[in-house]
């Protein structure tokens, strides 16, 4: 069982707490009545599945509730970290510099 | 009765204290303190049971948690009859009843050993080849008499009476193993004051110092100073010390899985005891103190009882003082076989002659052994053993060839030299490395927070490896933030130290050879095996694994791995490490189910909820079904009715006077916020601003992607709160979908949910004679049609608390759905319901609301629709705001797929014959006479008897189906084929005046 940092909480919690909300950084188009077949289909459909570092959101469902993100690589399955909703892709990962 | 084989001042337990057991129902006497393994070879037993495939007689290899051969059946009653139980593992209580296991008639005359003599049809890949045709025999043959010949033990036929316990636990410094190094370990790290937990497979503590008699450690013998440590850190505050616990399993971030047996060694556990209990622990370091286990000798016939490990007649004689012959001969390729030898000698026991492999070896043991006198043989090879149901000889060789020599012995003991037990560490997603020098396989590169230490590091001798342990014991404990410990090393005054020996076959089971020389014992898997998966094309170690079953057994190839590694390589010409070792997987040892399970099982397995009616339902005759975890009334029978009947009866009385129904496990959601309309506008197809307070609207909820993903009723309680009901089992991903769009979406609304689903009791009075049956109960609350039309909402009191009361209809009956605080939810049913009984209203379930909604053609999420339903083709377009700009959905529902022609859509249908219920889910073909496999253009989504309509009813989902009013449709089923007329949806009070009837 993994343990996540929940960034609301700040502390580590069981990842039974936890509930995984799919691939981050998707934002819901403001007119989104406008888009193309195109751009919906990937909004909506089309999604990364990285072999390495993964974006993705969960949820401190049985916790504070709040959605998060967190970054992941699904080879290893660790955690590498997490951010509040709303704040930017980090631009730098810790420990990816080496 | 007398244990003849027990030597008298050898071992440790007390000859006072005796426990009578039976092993295939003859009589034995054993020891307190005893293994069914000790107990069983002190009277001479050693046959024990038979092989897996060949039915070859077999007798124990160990005296540990390795044990492949000595699988027994434990029968405590009738209901606990626990199957390959390892009788070297199972302690002896008094009265222990054991039986051997895959053998008939008897353990001595097998019928099933004829396989031993048709095994040229049984080599490798048998199964792979044999069982691909024909197909009939698959049913016939292969499913029920090959499984019924294969297996082991027989499972318990009756539900398991055991409970068992679970527990997290979290601490700094966890040690695996309780051997020397693990106590070493463990010392360490409690000196500085973390949290320790210590865990050990066995019953004792000491590892290898149960059979080690040369150790000494702090000027005592080794074993002694083992109890003492433990006693020591059983003392203190910080250290939890658990014996008969088995680390099975090493997860993510130092979650390590334990299994403790808690009874399995106690005559009478009785009820207050578990029978196990699951520790799982998370910690912030991990000490592995795994130890080694010694390999057996491939060669002929090497699994006759009664061929052994050195190390296991070492622990039984020293531990358990019990002799494994009276004449053994011992054949080995390392120095640590010499030990036992030596020990046995000592206990006046002969050793019939030393064989060993290597030509000229040299040192301490092997000194002693010639000065006191036994037979040394270098350079030579045991090619095979006599004997059937017991060991009776051993063939010797020179190694390179030659005459053969028999030697007439009661037991073997063998030493292939030790293989560390990386398990765990593998686990834990450590590579391992191979050392060439020592040959084996040992921790390399780390994936978690812990550290091997000893024997299981590769680590020789044992003042090498208590000082490693110690050292690591303190380093874990400071790193997870210990303070420096002040305890002392312990010393190790003397030691054993042995390493090498050998891997694969020996000589007489080399290449070209067909002995059956085993290299896995409980899959019967020998060197020729192995060979021959090679030649079949198996290169990769996984296949030969895969494509020979080496290792793949109970025992997890804990004796196997190596050799088969070895005699791969050998075959494939490549070095071991470019062959590569098979990954280890937990458990590593067998976990019943029951520990997994622990307290979720009958009432525990799942949450039940209750509404606040539940009580006064099930007093009154309520039968009950389960919806999501909660449990609903389905129908109320009266005497002498049936489901059919009691349905009926309610279905009529509540569109004739009224009827009263629980509502309580809708879900309901408070929007709240000076933005909750919009809020309801971005999350619902229909328009909510323009809602009057005070009054309801039905609310259908979109994915993005246009489909309908949950549906109800939604009331305007003020302009800035909306109370918001979803169907029993979309509450709480409704809940979810909501607070998504807000948290990530539209975070700049303000606007706050909260779930009432608990809070708020629900009962729904329906009926023309609703009004009438609430309003004496009401306060503060014009019901008047003027004044609370359909699809309006008030608050106020009913029974002197408070409500807020809908007037909605789910039956189209004129209707209201009472909400009050939970707790006054059966109170206030009480007032109701005598009110009721004065009009002649009926209480009813789930199944006479289902049969009323679908008389009026209103839908049920999920159950009418699935997840590629469009609002169109559900007939709901008119929920959809035409003006809107944005709500989730709305892009999804112009795409392509969903505004083409010929979608499926919801229609009613009526049977040809009034009197057929069509079945839920069967298929709808517009031509009857089509060849199978026909097309099919819909299915039937609900369907009933309505004995309000005197008829049968249904709902269904059928391509183009609004287009097809009055078509012919047909219902294939394999009685006959049903024909159906398509209809609209509504099949009671077309014009809907009956909602102010």
């Amino acid at each position: 069982m993994l343990l996540i940092r929940c960034p609301y909480c700040e502390e580590e919690r069981p990842e039974l707490e936890f509930r995984n909300a799919g691939e981050a950084h998707i934002a819901r188009p403001t007119n989104i009545a406008a888009e193309s077949d195109d751009d919906f289909e990937k909004f909506f459909f089309i999604r990364a599945n990285p072999k390495g570092v993964i974006y993705e959101r969960w949820r401190h469902i049985h916790g504070c509730a709040r959605f998060f993100n967190a970054v992941r690589d699904t080879v290893t399955d660790k955690f590498v970290m997490t951010y509040k909703a709303g704040e930017p892709k980090p631009a730098k990962l810790p420990g990816a510099s080496k | 009765m007398n244990a003849v084989f027990r030597i008298s001042g050898a071992g440790r337990l007390s000859q006072a204290k005796t426990a009578s057991f039976s092993f295939d129902d003859r009589p034995y006497t054993g020891i307190e303190g005893d293994t069914l393994a000790s107990a069983l070879l002190a009277n001479g037993v050693h046959l024990v049971g038979r092989s897996f495939k060949y039915h070859r007689p077999r007798g124990f290899l160990s005296a540990g948690a390795e044990e492949p051969n000595a699988l027994v059946q434990i029968v405590r009653d009738d209901a606990r009859k626990t199957p390959n139980v390892r009788a070297t593992v199972q302690e002896l209580y008094d009265g222990l009843t054991a039986n051997s296991q895959n053998r008939w008639p008897s353990l001595a005359f097998d019928v099933g050993a004829v396989n031993d003599i048709a095994s040229p049809m049984f080599s490798a890949g048998f199964y792979y080849k044999t069982f691909m045709w024909p197909k009939w025999a698959w049913k016939d043959l292969y499913e029920p008499k090959i499984r019924a010949a294969a297996g082991l033990g027989v499972s318990p036929d009756k539900p398991d009476p055991d409970h068992y316990a679970a527990r997290y636990a979290h601490c700094e410094v966890l040690v695996l193993g309780g051997g020397a190094a693990g106590i070493a370990a463990a010392l360490a790290a409690a000196e500085t004051g973390v949290r320790v937990i210590l865990a050990d497979e066995q019953a004792e503590f000491g590892g290898s110092l149960r059979f080690e008699s040369g150790a000494r450690i702090d000027g005592q013998d080794g074993y002694a100073w083992a109890q003492a440590a433990i006693a020591k850190l059983k003392a203190m505050d910080n250290v939890r010390v658990l014996s008969r616990t088995t680390a099975f399993g090493y997860y993510a971030q130092n979650f390590v899985g334990l299994v403790e047996r808690v009874s399995d060694h106690l005559k009478s556990p009785g009820r207050e005891l578990a029978r196990e209990r699951l520790w799982q622990v998370r910690a912030k370091r991990v000490v592995i103190a795994t130890g080694a286990i010694e390999r057996h000798m491939v060669f002929a016939n090497n699994d006759r009882p009664g061929v052994m490990l050195a190390s296991a007649a070492r622990t039984y004689l020293n531990h358990y003082g019990v002799a494994v012959g009276r004449n053994i001969g011992v054949y080995t390729a390392n120095d640590s076989a010499y030990a036992a030898a030596i020990d046995l000698k000592k206990a006046g026991i002969n050793i019939a002659a030393i064989v060993d492999l290597r030509d000229n070896p040299a040192g301490p043991v092997i000194d002693e052994a010639r000065a006191l006198g036994i037979e040394i043989n270098f350079g030579r090879a045991v090619v095979s053993a006599g004997g059937k149901l017991r060991v009776s000889s051993m063939s010797v060789q020179p190694k390179n060839g030659g005459g053969e020599r028999t030697i007439p012995v009661d037991a073997i003991l063998m030493s292939a030299g030790w293989t560390p037990s990386v398990h765990l560490f593998s686990q834990s997603r450590g590579k391992v490395a191979f050392n060439d020098e020592t040959k084996r396989f040992v921790p390399g590169t780390y994936a978690q927070d812990c550290v091997s230490v000893g024997a299981c590091n590769g680590t020789d001798g044992l003042a090498a490896s208590v000082d490693e342990a110690f050292a690591a014991g303190a380093k874990a404990a400071k790193e997870a933030g210990g303070k420096v410990g002040k305890g002392a090393k312990p010393k190790v005054d003397a030691g054993e130290s042995w390493s090498r020996g050998m891997l694969g076959a020996a000589p007489g089971a080399g290449p070209g050879t067909t002995v059956k020389a085993f290299v896995d014992f409980q899959n019967d898997v020998t060197a020729k095996d192995i060979r021959q998966a090679v030649h079949e094309g198996m290169h990769s170690i996984e296949h030969v694994k895969r494509f020979t079953t080496n290792g793949m057994a109970t025992d997890q190839g804990k004796t196997s791995n190596m050799h088969g590694l070895a005699i791969a390589a050998e075959e494939l010409g490549k070095p071991i490490p470019q062959v590569g070792l098979t990954t280890f997987r937990a458990p590593y040892t067998p976990v019943t189910f029951g520990s997994i399970v622990g307290h979720a099982r009958g009432a525990l397995f799942d949450p039940t909820r209750r509404t606040a009616t539940h009580g006064w339902a099930a007093s009154h005759g309520a039968v009950f079904e389960d919806v999501g975890h909660w449990k609903r009334a389905w129908y109320f029978p009266k005497a002498g009715e049936d489901m059919h009947a009691a349905v009926n009866r309610e279905c009529v009385t509540v569109r004739k006077v009224g009827g009263l129904f629980d509502a309580s496990t809708l879900g309901k959601i408070e929007v709240v916020g000076p933005d909750a309309a919009k809020f309801m506008e971005l999350l619902y197809t229909n328009p909510w601003e323009k809602l009057e307070t005070g009054r309801c609207r039905y609310g259908i909820m979109l994915r993005e992607d246009g489909f309908v993903y949950d549906d109800g009723v939604v009331g305007r309680l003020a302009p800035d709160r909306f109370h918001v009901t979803t169907t029993t089992g979309g509450a709480p991903r409704v809940m979810n979908h909501m607070e998504d769009y807000l948290q990530t979406e539209f975070p700049h609304l303000n606007v706050w949910l909260t779930s009432i689903t608990e809070q708020w009791a629900v009962i729904a009075v329906q009926g023309p004679k609703s009004r009438d049956i609430i309003a004496p109960l009401v306060e503060g609350i014009d019901m008047s049609d003027e004044a609370m039309p359909h699809m309006s909402v008030r608050e106020g009191r009913i029974c002197g608390v408070p409500t807020r009361l809908f007037r909605m209809s789910f039956t189209g009956e004129r209707g209201f759905e009472i909400n009050v605080p939970a707790d006054y939810g059966e109170a206030v049913w009480e007032a109701l319901w005598a009110e009721g009984q004065k009009h002649g209203a009926t209480a009813y379930g789930t199944e006479t609301m289902h049969v009323l909604r679908a008389e009026k053609g209103y839908i049920i999420v999920g159950q009418d629709t699935d997840g590629t339903v469009t609002p169109n083709d559900a007939g709901l377009d008119w929920a959809v705001g035409k003006k809107k700009t944005d709500f989730v959905g709305i892009r999804g529902l112009t795409r392509p797929d969903l505004v083409a022609k010929g979608r499926k859509q919801l229609v009613g249908l009526k049977t040809k014959d009034p009197k057929v219920v069509l079945e839920e889910g069967a298929q709808i073909v517009a031509d009857p006479k089509q060849l199978i496999p026909m097309k099919m253009i819909g299915h039937v989504t609900s369907s009933y008897w309505s004995e309000n309509c005197g008829r049968s009813i249904a709902l269904a989902l059928v391509a183009g189906g609004r287009d097809r009013m009055g078509e012919t449709l047909y219902v294939p089923m394999p009685n006959g084929t049903i024909e159906v007329e398509v209809t609209g949806m509504v099949f009671v009070d077309e014009k809907g005046e009956r909602l102010n009837g």
